[in-house]
């Protein structure tokens, strides 16, 4: 560009975009990232749903903030909503009830606000599940899904915060209950409720910090969380599922300009549009039903937001045991679903580790597993979800017990039981339908597609005509990977001295036998099984 | 460490090397990778008619968003914020929320489609394969950063001169602290906090709802009436942190029915006063059952039995309520006669 006739003739465009890559070189940025391919698969849509939520979530929360009061001084009401108007009430309480019916607008992006926060939670839920049952976390991707699983936590605190801030009956119960678990925390937990709430329950000062929680410091570690998320997607490139030509060294499909560029820009439009939509017709939290907290009321039927329900279920179903000794009071009533809550939580952490610690596989691997072609990670998965969706029905056992006209006693006694037995049974359950599985793909791969046609042979005997599967369909179903069972190597070393198996090993031997013996996973065919069964009779 | 202790060969082939490059199928690998499958032309590539269908059907999707968009902004202006429509299924509901909620939805929702449909119909579909490369570096390259790196520690000298290493993880470690220390006034320490409530000998007893002191007439079998100190105001500074401990629940049973003793002792003519906070996690307690004397907490349905000091007969709670001990005083008012004898509300470490 030293040439001055040609910077005459290069459009503004370019001009600009000269400009900047001198400062910030983004051609070169360009080069690698503008034609990006990105595979398809209607899964992959879930995290976009996550980030695009996100983003509503802040344009909506930036609005609000310009009409919040974080304060908990108490005012007298004297807004348009007539039943509640010379009720005192926090300035927080007062404020949302001012964004709710006298900012024109508000009570749109209040509701916008709160439905994008339980759809972003649900949708990293879902995604994660796709990562997980599809193997997605392998390496190299520990990192991205750590940092999944932290926006996730992130997510539920930020939601928690968000909803303790209009202060009203709802919310004002939950904050209760969390400051009640809080006490349960052995010799730090008064503590930590006094520095807290700034004193005793409630006092005047946990909407305000709540205020600086949930709009500054959580979200902006989120924020940096989901650009890093985002790189390393870009870093890593995505994953694919198997099929002909994709491979472990490629990744098949559309370029980003313009293909992905249009079809994501524009799916932000559609979440953002079904979202203000569903803000428009169903509404969500309204305040004013439930009036301001006091501490010495409720309202029946108390139910956090969704993603809270599980460990609502955990404090609900376990017995009120509390051990007194020396003076002291062990509440592991309420401590025990505390840890529980984490640990829970924590499982998903360390899963990725554990997984490839048991495999030994220190590859890349850029090809998604089917579910059923790894039935035991596939059924720990399920036994995950069933015991959280057990936890969430006992979160919700007053209502399942009224609903369907059950004593609550016996609501939660199917929880406790289930929180054992369910996991368990889903594990078993879920791993031979996974076996199950392969073994009609097996079927399908030797003996072809099942065609519907019945067919008569001379002698009389009615068959069903198989159709031989086309070389796709044969790649596609045989491509996968099949680990064979660790075994305790040789115990005497080239010198012929004992050698000590250690202790995890032996445990690892034993899980890669449960993860890939016999009883876990079916052979797949071999070439010469094929081979000999489509030369030989044809179909039996 | 762990790749060491599983041979190799447990790990699966991978696929690429199973079955060979690309190739079609062959006597020798029925199950070889064929390929990418040819591209398929849709009616759009082929039809310039279908096309401009398209295109028109996209360049639709555009404008109603525009519409959408003025819909909004005259929805914003002429619709009075307190007018409420009635709309099946959905009741009454606030008609300038559901129209500017329709119209932005409409309005966003339209440009995402008109988009999502111009790249699935017009925008090239052909796919194409992009290299992945590992991500560890060369062998040379990191043999250059190991290099480099021992370098730069040799020449800090870090190893060398331990007095200066040492000092300095000490003072990284320690500044820390101040910042832990600023955290001290973010509230007083609990001390015996949790202890004590408003209740004191001779306080009266003031109903809830009507904000008169109770005389024992005033409570009749089978009804629950919530109490609260005298003295303490809505309007006052600590309402809201004073009431969450002193809330009362008071009810009246048969003395005969009253299991426990001491609870028959603390009590009034069979008129009995116990903490309204659920001793699980601290919800007030709202619902009775005058029959069997069972008070339910609505949040995690601990049920307490009052006939029976209170104790926990359902649910998560670990301990009974609290009782409060009243009396009448001389013009005949129901009193307290001290505080709570142990803390109200949920347990905590230092309870004891
Ligand atoms: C990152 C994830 C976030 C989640 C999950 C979330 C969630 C929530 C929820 C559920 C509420 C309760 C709304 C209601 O029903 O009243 C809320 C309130 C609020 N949020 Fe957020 N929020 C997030 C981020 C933000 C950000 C970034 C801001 C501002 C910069 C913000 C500002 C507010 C304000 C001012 C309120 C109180 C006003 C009201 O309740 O109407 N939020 N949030
Ligand atoms: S707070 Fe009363 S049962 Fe949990």
């Amino acid at each position: 560009m030293s040439n001055k006739d040609d910077r005459r003739k290069a459009p503004a465009g370019e001009r600009v975009a000269d400009w900047a890559d001198g400062r910030l070189g983004i051609y070169s940025l360009a080069k690698a990232n503008m034609r990006k391919i990105f595979p398809d698969h209607w899964s992959f849509m879930l995290g976009e749903i996550c980030l695009y939520s996100f983003i509503i979530i802040i344009l909506t929360g930036v609005y609000l903030t310009l009409f919040f009061h974080p304060s908990m001084n108490e005012v007298e009401y004297h807004g348009s909503y007539v039943p509640l108007q010379g009720q005192l009430m926090s300035e927080a309480f007062n404020s949302t009830m001012h964004i709710s019916f006298d900012v024109r607008g508000g009570l749109l992006i209040r509701q916008i606000h709160h439905w994008a926060a339980v759809i972003f939670l649900a949708g990293m839920f879902v995604h994660m599940m796709r990562v997980f049952f599809t193997g997605a976390f392998r390496k190299p991707r520990e990192i991205n899904w750590l940092f999944g699983f932290l926006l996730f936590v992130l997510g539920m605190f930020t939601g928690f915060t968000g909803y303790s801030l209009p202060d009203d009956l709802l919310s004002g119960t939950g904050v209760r209950f969390t400051q009640g678990a809080i006490l349960s925390v052995p010799i730090v937990g008064t503590y930590i409720s006094m520095f807290l709430f700034g004193g005793e329950f409630p006092g005047g000062d946990f909407v305000a910090r709540f205020y600086s929680i949930h709009i500054l410091l959580l979200p902006g570690i989120m924020l940096g969380l989901v650009v890093g998320h985002l790189i390393l997607v870009f870093y890593h490139k995505h994953t694919q599922f198997a099929g002909p030509g994709r491979t472990n060294k490629n990744v098949v499909g559309m370029p980003l300009l313009p293909v992905y560029m249009a079809k994501a820009g524009g799916f932000f439009f559609l979440v953002f549009g079904a979202i203000a939509a569903i803000s428009g017709i169903a509404s969500i939290n309204p305040i004013w039903v439930l009036g301001p907290y006091r501490p010495d009321q409720v309202s029946t039927g108390a139910q956090p937001d969704w993603y809270m329900g599980f460990a609502e279920g955990l404090i609900r179903a376990m017995p009120g045991w509390e051990i007194n000794i020396w003076g002291h009071t062990l509440v592991m009533g309420v401590f025990v679903p505390l840890v529980l809550f984490g640990v829970f939580l924590g499982m998903i952490a360390v899963y990725p580790f554990i997984e490839s610690w048991v495999t030994g596989d220190k590859r890349e691997h850029h090809i998604l597993d089917r579910p059923r072609n790894a039935p035991t990670r596939t059924a720990f998965g399920v036994a995950w979800v069933t015991g959280y969706m057990i936890m969430l029905i006992g979160g919700g056992n007053d209502i399942f017990a009224t609903h369907f006209h059950l004593s609550i006693n016996a609501v939660t006694w199917f929880v406790r039981i289930g929180f054992f037995a369910g996991p368990v049974i889903a594990f078993v359950v879920t791993k031979r339908i996974c076996l199950g599985l392969q073994r009609r793909d097996k079927e399908k791969v030797l003996h072809g597609r099942e065609t519907g046609t019945i067919k008569r042979l001379p002698h009389g005997e009615f068959i069903e005509v198989h159709e031989p599967l086309s070389q796709e369909a044969l790649y596609t179903l045989t491509s996968h990977e099949q680990y064979a069972p660790a075994e305790i190597g040789p115990t005497v070393d080239e010198n012929g001295v004992e050698r000590k198996v250690k202790r995890g090993e032996k445990v690892r031997v034993k899980l890669s036998k449960a993860y890939y013996g016999e009883e876990s996973q079916i052979p797949k065919p071999t070439v010469e099984e094929y081979k000999e069964i489509t030369s030989g009779h044809g179909h039996h | 460490m762990s790749s060491q202790d599983i041979p190799e060969e447990n790990l699966p082939a991978e696929r690429d090397h199973a079955h060979g490059a690309v190739g079609v199928a062959d006597e020798k690998n029925p199950f070889a990778d064929p390929g990418l499958p040819p591209h398929e032309h849709r009616i759009q590539d082929i039809d310039e008619r279908a096309a401009k269908r398209s295109e028109r059907a996209v360049a639709f999707l555009f404008t109603l968003s525009m519409l959408a968009t003025v819909g909004f902004i005259a929805s914003y202006v002429a619709i009075p914020h307190d007018k409420s429509v009635f709309i099946f299924p959905l009741g009454h509901i606030s008609a300038l929320n559901f129209a500017l909620g329709m119209t932005l939805g409409a309005a966003l929702f339209c440009i995402g489609a008109g988009a999502v449909h111009w790249a699935r119909t017009l925008m090239s579909d052909v796919e194409i394969a992009d290299e992945r490369h590992p991500i560890s570096a060369e062998p040379e390259v990191k043999a250059k950063v190991m290099a480099d790196f021992r370098d730069g520690a040799r020449e800090s000298a870090l190893g060398r001169r331990k007095l200066i290493r040492n000092t300095m993880f000490g003072a990284l470690a320690l500044f820390p602290l101040s910042g832990v220390v600023l955290l001290r006034d973010l509230g007083p320490l609990p001390e015996d906090k949790l202890r004590h409530t408003l209740w004191a000998k001779g306080k009266l007893l003031v109903n809830m709802n009507t904000n008169e002191p109770l005389r024992p007439s005033d409570v009749a079998v089978g009804s629950l009436t919530f109490a609260k100190p005298e003295g303490l105001e809505e309007h006052d500074h600590e309402f809201q942190t004073e009431i969450a401990k002193a809330a009362l629940m008071i009810v009246r049973i048969q003395p005969d029915n009253i299991k426990d003793k001491r609870e028959l002792e603390w009590s009034h003519e069979g008129i009995v006063a116990y903490s309204k906070i659920c001793t699980h996690v601290g919800c007030p307690i709202s619902l009775y059952e005058q029959q069997t004397h069972h008070v339910l907490c609505p949040c995690h349905q601990s049920t307490f039995d009052l006939s029976d000091g209170a104790r926990v007969i359902f649910g998560p709670a670990g301990h009974a309520l609290p009782q409060l001990r009243i009396g009448v005083n001389d013009e005949g008012y129901l009193e307290a006669l001290g505080d709570f004898e142990e803390p109200v509300g949920p347990a905590f470490w230092e309870r004891g």
